[in-house]
C-alpha cells in the first residue's frame, strides 16, 4: 500500500483519518438530514461538471487547472475544476429545472487553515422566485434543521451589514474613506503588513475586507445564526444591486460562531451586466498580474435565454459539522485533510 | 535582500518588522469567501520578547531578518559584556545587559549557551536547561530532615536566589532547573 513502513515519521502514521469516527458518523448524519429537509420540500438534487472549460474570474478566488488530452483535443486543452456549481446550475435554471440543489466537492487554489481546507464540501442551492430574504429564512430553517440536538441555537438574528459593521467600527462602511477605514484599523491593531511587499495601495475594499473579517465577524452568529444583508456593491459578485443611495447588493452571508457558514445571492439575471462584470474581474486580474482566466460563455448565453427570478446559496459543510460538534479546525471534521490526502 | 512570502510563513521564522527581528509563533490564514485572503499572525519581538499580533496580506512578502542560533562557551563578565566563544572558531561574541537579561543570574563560566545573534550581533542567551552551581548562602541546613517540604532560600555563586530543601548546606552544589528556576537535586563535585 504505502512505502513508508510503521515508525516511519509522519508519513508511516498519518494514513488514518484525522476525524473521529464519531465525527464521520456526524457527517453521515447531517448530510441525510440535509437530503431529506430537500426532498420535503421537493427540491430537485442535481449533479454538475467538476471540470470545466471556464473557470471563476473572482479575482479572490484561484482555480485549479488541469488538462484534458485525448479524442478532441490531440494538443490537450485546459480544464477547471471548479471552486462552486454556480454556473452550470443557472444553465440547469435557466433550462427550465425548477428549484435545485446539490452536494459537491469543490477546490479552491491556495486556501489552508483552521477554517479552510483546497477541497471542501458544499451545500448549493437555488429557489425560483426567491429573494435574498426569502431565502434566508431558508438558509434559518436548514441550519436548525441540521444542528437540532446537536447544539443549541438560540433564534436567529439578522442585521444589515451596515448596521454590523457600525455597531463594531462606528464607521458606516459605504461612505467611510478609505483614509477613515484605515485609521479603525490601526486602532485595532490591525495594520495590514507586507513592508516589502508591493501591489496597488490598499483601496475601501481592502479595509473593509480587513474590518469585517478580523473584527466584525468573529463577534457574529454567537450562539445563534447571524445573517448579515446588503452588502456594498462593490462586493455585489454574482448578486443584484439594487439602486439607491447608497446602491446596495442583494447579497448575505450566514455567520454562525464568528464563522462564515453560507453566502447567498438575489440572483443577477442580465447578461449585459454579468458580462460587464466578468470583464472588470479580468481587468483586475490583468492588473494583479493574475492568472487570465476565460469567460464562461454558456453561462452568459443561458442568461440571455432568460434566468428565472431566484436567489441562490453556497453552505460550506465542513463548517457546518465544525459548529455541530465544537471543533475549532477543520482537519477535525475531514476524514483525510489536505495535509494527509 | 532575502524575503519571505505570507507562503512560506511558519512558526520559527524570523523576519524583520519596523527595524525590528521577530520571530513568528503562530501564523493563521484567514479568508472570507468573496474577498481579500489575510494571515493573522503573532511574532515575538526577538529584542524585548513582547508578542504582538499583526496581519498581512496574503501573498505579500516581508524582508527576512538574518537570525541564527549558535552554541557558544561562556568565558567572563568584563562589568559590561558577557563575553562568549564559538567552540570551533574560537571566535569571541560580547553581549550587553540588554541582549543578557535575566539569563546573567544563571551564567556559569564554561558552559554551553545557545546564543541567538542577529547580523551577527548577540540578541539574546539561553543559558543550558541544567545548570549547576554552588551555595554561597542558605541558613544552617537541618541534618536528618530529606523531607523537602517548606523549604528555605539560597543564593547560589552566580547571584541566583532558589528556594532549596532545609538538608541543603552553604558549600554544596546542586542542580537547577534555569527555564523554571527551581531546584532540582543536589549535585556531585
Amino acid at each position: 500500500m504505502t512505502a513508508a513502513g510503521p515508525g516511519d515519521g509522519a508519513a508511516g502514521r498519518d494514513w488514518r483519518p484525522a476525524a473521529s469516527a464519531a465525527v464521520l458518523r456526524l457527517r453521515a448524519d447531517l448530510l441525510a438530514r440535509i437530503r431529506a429537509w430537500f426532498a420535503a420540500r421537493g427540491v430537485l438534487e442535481v449533479e454538475t461538471p467538476l471540470l470545466s472549460a471556464a473557470g471563476t474570474t473572482d479575482p479572490q478566488i484561484e482555480s485549479f487547472t488541469t488538462r484534458y488530452l485525448g479524442p478532441g483535443a490531440p494538443q490537450g486543452r485546459t480544464g477547471y475544476l471548479h471552486t462552486s456549481p454556480e454556473f452550470p446550475m443557472k444553465r440547469l435554471l435557466a433550462a427550465g429545472s425548477g428549484s435545485i440543489f446539490q452536494i459537491c466537492r469543490v477546490l479552491r487554489q491556495g486556501e489552508l487553515g483552521p477554517r479552510h481546507n483546497p477541497e471542501f464540501t458544499l451545500v448549493e442551492w437555488y429557489r425560483v422566485g426567491a429573494d435574498h430574504h426569502a431565502l434566508m429564512e431558508e438558509v434559518q430553517d436548514l441550519v436548525s434543521a441540521a444542528l437540532g440536538g446537536y447544539r443549541p441555537l438560540a433564534a436567529p438574528e439578522r442585521v444589515s451589514y451596515r448596521e454590523a459593521f457600525e455597531r463594531r467600527t462606528g464607521l458606516d462602511p459605504h461612505r467611510a474613506s478609505p483614509e477613515a477605514l484605515e485609521a479603525c484599523a490601526r486602532r485595532h491593531g490591525l495594520a495590514a503588513d507586507g513592508a516589502a511587499g508591493a501591489g496597488a495601495a490598499p483601496d475601501a475594499e481592502f479595509w473593509r475586507d480587513l474590518l469585517l473579517s478580523h473584527l466584525v465577524a468573529p463577534a457574529l452568529g454567537r450562539g445563534r445564526l447571524t445573517l448579515l444583508y446588503d452588502y456594498p456593491a462593490s462586493q455585489a459578485s454574482l448578486a443584484r444591486v439594487r439602486l439607491g443611495d447608497p446602491p446596495l447588493a442583494e447579497r448575505f452571508e450566514a455567520f454562525l460562531d464568528g464563522m462564515e457558514l453560507a453566502n447567498g445571492f438575489h440572483e443577477l439575471a442580465d447578461a449585459g451586466e454579468q458580462r460587464r462584470r466578468f470583464e472588470a474581474d479580468r481587468h483586475r486580474r490583468r492588473a494583479r498580474g493574475q492568472a487570465s482566466v476565460p469567460i464562461d460563455t454558456r453561462l452568459l448565453a443561458a442568461l440571455e435565454a432568460g434566468l428565472p427570478d431566484c436567489a441562490g446559496v453556497a453552505l460550506g459543510f465542513d463548517r457546518l459539522v465544525m459548529t455541530a460538534c465544537g471543533a475549532r479546525r477543520i482537519e477535525e471534521v475531514l476524514a483525510f485533510p489536505y495535509e494527509r490526502a | 535582500m532575502a524575503t519571505y512570502s505570507t507562503n512560506e510563513f511558519k512558526a520559527g521564522l524570523k523576519i524583520i518588522l519596523d527595524g525590528d527581528p521577530f520571530a513568528i509563533i503562530e501564523n493563521e490564514f484567514v479568508k472570507p469567501g468573496k474577498g481579500q485572503a489575510f494571515n493573522r499572525v503573532k511574532l515575538r519581538n526577538l529584542k524585548t520578547g513582547r508578542v504582538v499580533d499583526r496581519t498581512f496580506k496574503s501573498g505579500d512578502s516581508v524582508e527576512a531578518a538574518d537570525v541564527v542560533e549558535v552554541e557558544m562557551q561562556y568565558l567572563y563578565n568584563d562589568g559590561e559584556f558577557w563575553h562568549f566563544m564559538k567552540p570551533d572558531t574560537f571566535e569571541q561574541y560580547g553581549a550587553d545587559a540588554a541582549a543578557v537579561g535575566d539569563s546573567a543570574k544563571w551564567l556559569k563560566e564554561q558552559d554551553a549557551c545557545i546564543l541567538t545573534l542577529w547580523n551577527d550581533v548577540p540578541l539574546s542567551v539561553t543559558p543550558p536547561n541544567f545548570v549547576v552551581l554552588r551555595v554561597t548562602e542558605t541558613d544552617p541546613g537541618v541534618r536528618g530532615d530529606t523531607s523537602g517540604g517548606g523549604g528555605k532560600p539560597a543564593t547560589l555563586e552566580t547571584g541566583a536566589v532558589v528556594r532549596v530543601p532545609l538538608f541543603i548546606d552553604v558549600g554544596e552544589l546542586i542542580r537547577v532547573d534555569t527555564r523554571s528556576g527551581e531546584y532540582v537535586a543536589r549535585a556531585k563535585e
